[in-house]
């Protein structure tokens, strides 16, 4: 079977789009010369009016996007670093998003932003390493982090035909990750949907974006003493809460494991709706960012500021010492 | 100036009257408690709207303000509508989820008034943008303040418009304040300079003169129409009323009677009436008059929305989310 990269699938989801339906189209920076790799090929194949350079003015060319989605077009807008997410995140969450609502159901708003590298860069600082997905999810955004090649594929194509703005992080850890696929079975990924990649009966990990491939690795690790469900929810909202209870029905416990600061993130509010509404036999844990900045400048003290693999292990067997009927 | 067809300015002048009477009646209902948010009163302005959508076929698409009213009737959006939206009932065109501060209404080409003070700008480019690739000949409208000017985005929108030569033709409402602060205080240079300094062909009119105003705004609709790009025209206004309803009670000084009496010496209502002999006037006076006791009592006896449906719309696709309590 071929193999399919991270980035690859990004660019294949996001051209088939603008093959099938003429209303697609891409705008950004460094469009021209397809800087990040997302739109490589693109201006050849699709032309200057559906590939478009646009000048450094985020907030500008976001309420332009919403204009052109009010117009009946499908723009996806690719943003080169998660900060620039901050600097439009009013265009996005109390503008984009409230059309719909605010003229009761007369507008739809479907953007595509498309942030193909969120999370740390080694060396690029602490204004070029942030992770805020949590705060869409907050404010009602659809939003989404798949993990997997075939994932990313699969819920960009469903980004751009939803009807709703959503909000689309690639983690960079995973952009290189690659993928036995076959391209015939790629197919649209429906919102709020997880999946299982790893099954287990004693702990629930769930993880998001590239830390699925940590939670994966940890979890075979520890396969001789432990029996760990490593549970992806792919969009951070809607999130699978059913699919989740499920998984908490077996196992009774559960770790989180989050890139995204600790305070209001999305790993407080998957504990806390576990410990409301679903089976616990052990107090949940989480592994997170701390609150506030990642250094961004040197390794040692990036590392240092992220969840890690020995976190999450500590976690996993903190919570088995809680409810005897553990393997 | 030639001077339009005396069934133009009778019209004019019906706009006018028509959204001055409206607001009047707003404001009743507002002191009655009938529009719980209190509204933006557009009285003193109504030349800017009348005059502006006077230039634009039915298909042409405007985006409002927050003092938006007046162009939702000038653009023919149903006044009985208008104020059920306004006073939060079912049948208005929002259905209760827009209310004065944000009202749509697509079927007479009002997209939005979004909030946030200027980004219209560049809302009304992406639509242009949209419209220019369709070759569907339509113009776009931006409204806007004197304090959006100093607004980022607004200037972001105005430089992707004139770099694409997109059909939008952007109006500043300068009524001399932004809330409390003064026009003066807050602009560098001046509002068409704004426009100028990305190759947009800018004026400051008279806005007082629907006549004025809708000769201008000719010329910029058919320069947009015919490919020419952005226009910028900023009309020269006042607004006699408070920045919002609450002025009536949070009695703030920041500016002087005199300045209101002198603005109301040049009154758009009665500029307009000059032109209109006294018996037509008279006629149209009348009907405005039965037209809006129809108006109030249909908005008045309109249902309020049930809570059932507090969810309704927030996405396009009709997800629904969690409530705010588990098990509700
Ligand atoms: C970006 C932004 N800043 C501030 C506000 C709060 N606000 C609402 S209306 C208004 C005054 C706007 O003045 P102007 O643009 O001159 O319009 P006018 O009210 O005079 O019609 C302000 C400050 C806002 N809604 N958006
Ligand atoms: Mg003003």
């Amino acid at each position: 079977m071929p193999k399919l990269s991270y980035l690859k699938a990004l660019n294949r989801a996001l051209g088939d789009e603008m093959n099938r339906d003429p209303s697609v189209f891409v705008l950004g920076e460094d469009m021209n010369l397809a800087l990040t790799n997302v739109t490589a090929g693109f201006l050849d194949r699709f032309g200057p009016d559906r590939v478009i350079e646009t000048p450094l003015s985020e907030q500008g060319f976001t309420n332009f996007a919403t204009g052109a989605a009010m117009a009946g077009r499908r723009p996806v807008i690719e943003f080169q670093i998660p900060f620039l997410l901050l600097l439009v995140f009013e265009q996005i969450a109390n503008q984009a998003n409230k059309f719909s609502l605010m003229s009761g159901g007369q507008h739809a708003v479907p953007v595509t932003y498309l942030m193909p590298a969120a999370g740390w860069r080694t060396g690029w600082g602490a204004q070029h390493s942030d992770q805020p997905y949590s705060i869409f999810a907050h404010m009602g955004v659809k939003t989404v982090m798949p993990a997997t090649p075939a994932d990313a594929y699969g819920l960009l194509t469903t980004a751009i035909r939803d009807d709703d703005p959503v909000v689309f992080f690639g983690p960079l850890a995973s952009l290189g990750v690659r993928e036995d696929v076959d391209f015939a079975e790629l197919a649209p990924i429906p919102l709020g949907v997880g999946c299982v990649h790893r099954k287990g009966t004693d702990v629930t990990v769930v993880a998001i974006g590239h830390l699925v491939h940590d939670a994966i690795a940890v979890a075979d690790e520890l396969a001789d003493e432990v029996s760990v469900e490593v549970f992806d929810p792919r969009t951070l909202h809607p999130f699978d809460w059913t699919g989740l209870a499920a998984s908490l029905e077996k196992t009774g416990r559960l770790v989180v494991i989050d890139d995204a600061n600790r305070s209001c993130g999305l790993g407080g509010e998957i504990l806390a709706t576990a410990a409301e509404e679903m089976r616990l036999i052990a107090p949940p844990r989480r592994v997170t960012r701390p609150d506030g900045a990642i250094v961004g400048a040197s390794p040692e003290l990036d590392v240092a500021l992220q969840p890690t693999r020995e976190q999450l292990v500590t976690a996993i067997q903190r919570v088995l010492k809680y409810g005897g009927d553990a393997a | 100036m030639t001077e339009p067809a005396q069934t133009l300015r009778d019209s004019l002048y019906r706009t006018i009257r028509l959204i001055r009477r409206f607001e009047e009646r707003s404001i009743d209902l507002v002191k009655a408690g009938e529009i719980g948010s209190g509204i933006h009163p557009c009285i003193g302005q109504e030349a800017v709207a009348t005059g502006v959508c006077a230039a634009l076929d039915p298909d042409d698409i405007i985006l409002s303000s927050h003092r938006g009213h007046g162009h939702l009737l000038a653009k023919g959006s149903d006044p009985g509508r208008v104020l059920a939206e306004m006073a939060g009932r079912v049948t208005g065109i929002d259905k209760a989820r827009g209310g004065s501060f944000h009202p749509s209404d697509l079927s007479a080409g009002v997209y939005n008034a979004t909030g946030t003070v200027g980004h219209g700008a560049a809302i009304a480019a992406g639509i242009a943008w949209a419209s220019a690739k369709a070759g569907d000949g339509k113009v776009i409208v931006s409204f806007f303040g004197d304090g959006a000017v100093s607004q980022g985005a607004l200037l972001e929108g105005f430089n992707l418009a004139a770099l694409w030569q997109l059909p939008v033709v952007y109006v500043c409402e300068n009524n001399g304040y932004a809330t409390t602060l003064p026009v003066e205080t807050a602009v560098a240079g001046t509002i068409t300079g704004r426009g100028e300094a990305f190759g947009i062909p800018s004026r400051s009119v008279d806005g007082q003169d629907p006549e004025v105003v809708l000769a201008a705004a000719a010329e910029a609709v058919a320069r947009a129409r015919s490919g020419g790009g952005p226009s910028l025209i900023e009309c020269r206004t006042y607004r006699y009323h408070g920045h919002h309803t609450f002025e009536l009670k949070a009695r703030l000084k920041y500016r002087d009677e005199t300045e209101i009496a002198a603005w109301r010496e040049r009154d758009p209502m009665d500029i307009q009436a000059a032109r209109v002999d006294a018996g037509t006037r008279e006629r149209i006076d009348a009907e405005i008059e039965e037209l809006l006791d129809d108006v109030v009592r249909f908005a008045v006896d309109s249902p309020r929305p049930d809570a059932v449906d507090a969810q309704d719309y927030q996405y396009a696709t009709g997800l629904r989310t969690r409530a705010g309590v588990a098990d509700a």
